[in-house]
């Protein structure tokens, strides 16, 4: 498959259906591929994958600690095994059995957290997900990545299918979502991309919220305020060499996330810029440990501070232009 | 002549069990529930479960899963008699760096499928397991023990649920219904009622027997399972069973056995 040429048509479909479209191409070159899900078919996108692979499909029903039992035991007889469901469900609802499952024991499963971050506000916070980077962070043994968009999920996916060991893949937003990488780019799980380059001010962010810092980029360029936007899709293991040349080239960088700033991206980069030592401003943008009232998905991301305007006013107010 | 070979296996772990908690001294042992399964583990590793020692693991032995894995002094001790394990090995036990803790951690070429001993999580390996046996056209059976108590973890029923749903005859699960837990009687605790007629309104093919009647758990063990369910046996056990001192005495749940304490039980054996 020319992935390239699917750009388009799976920003609109967004990372749920493209993932049940990228699992079909999985499975044509992985035999030993399973998905396992908790009744979620539907909204994995799956509906097709389990029509034509239904020997490579296990539902296991509402039930997600079971759900990560029986993946690590597939998975220890050879099965390369991607789970499934909702965010919260897929990873604080069986947190434990991650722990001992594939951190403590080292069962290699390929987690994907459906409608990560605050793209089901609508719903309410029981399907809000801004506690799993930070849950998960804390089990050795488990890779964390948030694919900024569709495109760079199917690289995720192929990439994490056979990686060393678990992966949590966290997909945000929802159909139409915006295209954070327009061509064909290097992806390697725990190395950054620079999106845009700028000698100013850092933007650190991760899900497809970069697109945020993008437009936030664009409109400060025109107040002569130049800002990188760095996509850190994988939170664990980070890479540390570009935050610790950004904590020496910058004096102010932010990072951006759907997530509480309590665990998440904002936490890993701020653990390696205190080791460093650095005189670079670090600010933290997203939940700030609290439940906000449920709403849209844009009405979320203005309340955490989320929006482009929302990153431009902080931006704005915490740049000194006399520091260029 | 099958079971005075029984008799001499669960003689063995029972002397096993013992002799490594009288070892582990002021670090303590789980007493109770390791003889409680003693019986049904002699049966299953003496005369059931197709596994040895090689240095490449067979993937078509029998996988054993001890989801309570707190009476991990009965498995070590098994696999001892099967040569998977060596005596010395159990005198290291929960000792710094061990390999044979408290609970057991995962070494297949030791013969220990998987880390448990948080419970309710091995039943849930053991039907990934099942199922892979199935995916793979393997022949290969799937022995899982679970406490009673430990049936108070929702994520059992989550389990049993799936292994009916997904009809897996090759697994059969073994209840140790000593009737206690950790503080006491399963009764005071968390009343589990009827244990046999649960798992059967789950869909499973159930038997319910003495868990000390070696004979008796060989005849059901070693019965073909022709029912397309995975097979649930509640074996009436006693907590501690075959020393005066321990059974039925939750105190000896997890404790120490002095010099003194192993001298005196010895003679029992």
């Amino acid at each position: 498959m020319s992935a390239e040429k699917n750009i388009k048509l799976w920003s609109t479909l967004g990372m749920r259906a493209t993932f049940g479209l990228i699992a079909l191409e999985l499975a044509k070159k992985n035999p030993e591929l399973i998905i396992t899900t908790s009744d979620v078919s539907t909204s994995a996108g799956l509906d097709r994958f389990k029509k034509q692979h239904p020997n490579q499909y296990i539902d296991v029903g509402i039930a997600e600690q079971n759900l990560i039992g029986v993946s690590a035991g597939l998975s220890s007889e050879g099965f390369k095994v991607i789970s499934t469901t909702f965010s919260p469900f897929q990873t604080l609802r069986c947190c434990e059995q991650i722990k001992v499952n594939l951190g403590y024991m080292k069962h290699k499963v390929c987690m994907v957290g459906l409608a990560s971050g605050l793209v089901l506000g609508n719903l309410g916070f029981t399907h809000c997900s801004i506690e799993d980077i930070g849950s998960l962070r804390s089990i050795p043994n488990i890779t964390i990545i948030a694919p900024s968009d569709p495109y760079e999920l199917f690289k995720v996916l192929s990439e994490a299918i056979n990686y060393r060991e678990s992966v949590y893949i966290r997909l945000t937003a929802g159909s139409n979502s915006k295209i954070i990488n327009k061509k064909d780019y290097d992806f390697k799980i725990g190395k950054a991309v620079e999106i845009l380059p700028g000698k100013d001010v850092a933007i650190i962010g991760c899900g497809n919220v970069l697109s945020n810092c993008l437009d936030a980029a664009k409109i400060l360029k025109e107040k002569n305020i130049d800002c990188s936007v760095i996509n850190m899709h994988t939170i664990k293991p980070i890479d540390k060499e570009k935050i610790k040349n950004i904590s020496k080239d910058y004096s102010l960088a932010l990072t951006v996330e759907e997530h509480n700033i309590i665990g998440g991206l904002g936490s890993s980069v701020s653990e390696i810029f205190s080791d460093q030592g650095s005189n670079c401003k670090l600010i933290r943008i997203g939940a700030e440990d609290f439940y906000s009232t449920g709403g849209s998905y844009d009405y979320l991301k203005n309340i955490y501070g989320l929006s482009t305007e929302k990153i431009v006013e902080k931006i704005l107010s915490n740049y000194k232009q006399n520091e260029k | 002549m099958r079971i005075v070979k029984l008799k001499n296996f669960a003689k063995q772990v029972r002397k096993n069990i013992i002799y490594t908690a009288y070892k582990a001294g002021a670090k303590s042992a789980h007493i109770g529930g390791a003889l409680s399964i003693a019986d049904l583990v002699a049966v299953l590793y003496s005369d059931i479960i197709k596994i040895k020692k090689s240095k490449k693991i067979d993937e078509n032995r029998d996988r054993f899963i001890l989801s309570k894995g707190h009476a991990c002094l009965a498995l070590y001790s098994a696999l001892v008699e099967k040569k998977l394990l060596k005596k010395k090995d159990l005198e290291t036990f929960e000792s710094d760096g061990s390999k044979l803790l408290g609970h057991p951690i995962i070494n297949k070429t030791d013969g220990i499928e998987f880390s448990t001993g948080s419970l309710g999580m091995g039943l849930s390996l053991g039907v990934g397991v099942a199922l892979a046996a199935k995916k793979k056209k393997k022949n290969y059976k799937v022995y899982v023990i679970i406490g009673d108590g430990e049936c108070n973890e929702g994520s059992i029923w989550e389990t049993i649920l799936s292994a009916s749903h997904f009809k897996l005859d090759n697994m059969t699960i073994i209840v140790d219904r000593n009737n206690y837990q950790q503080t006491g009687k399963n009764s005071d605790i968390m009343d589990l009622k009827n244990l046999k007629s649960k798992f059967a309104s789950f869909g499973c093919d159930t038997f319910e027997i003495n868990g000390h009647d070696l004979k008796k758990i060989y005849s059901v063990l070693s019965k073909k399972n022709t029912k397309k369910k995975p097979r649930v046996i509640v074996a009436n056990t006693i907590k501690g069973k075959g020393f005066k001192l321990f059974e039925n005495n939750n105190n000896w749940h997890h404790s120490v056995i002095t010099k003194s304490i192993y001298k005196e039980i010895l003679r029992e054996i």
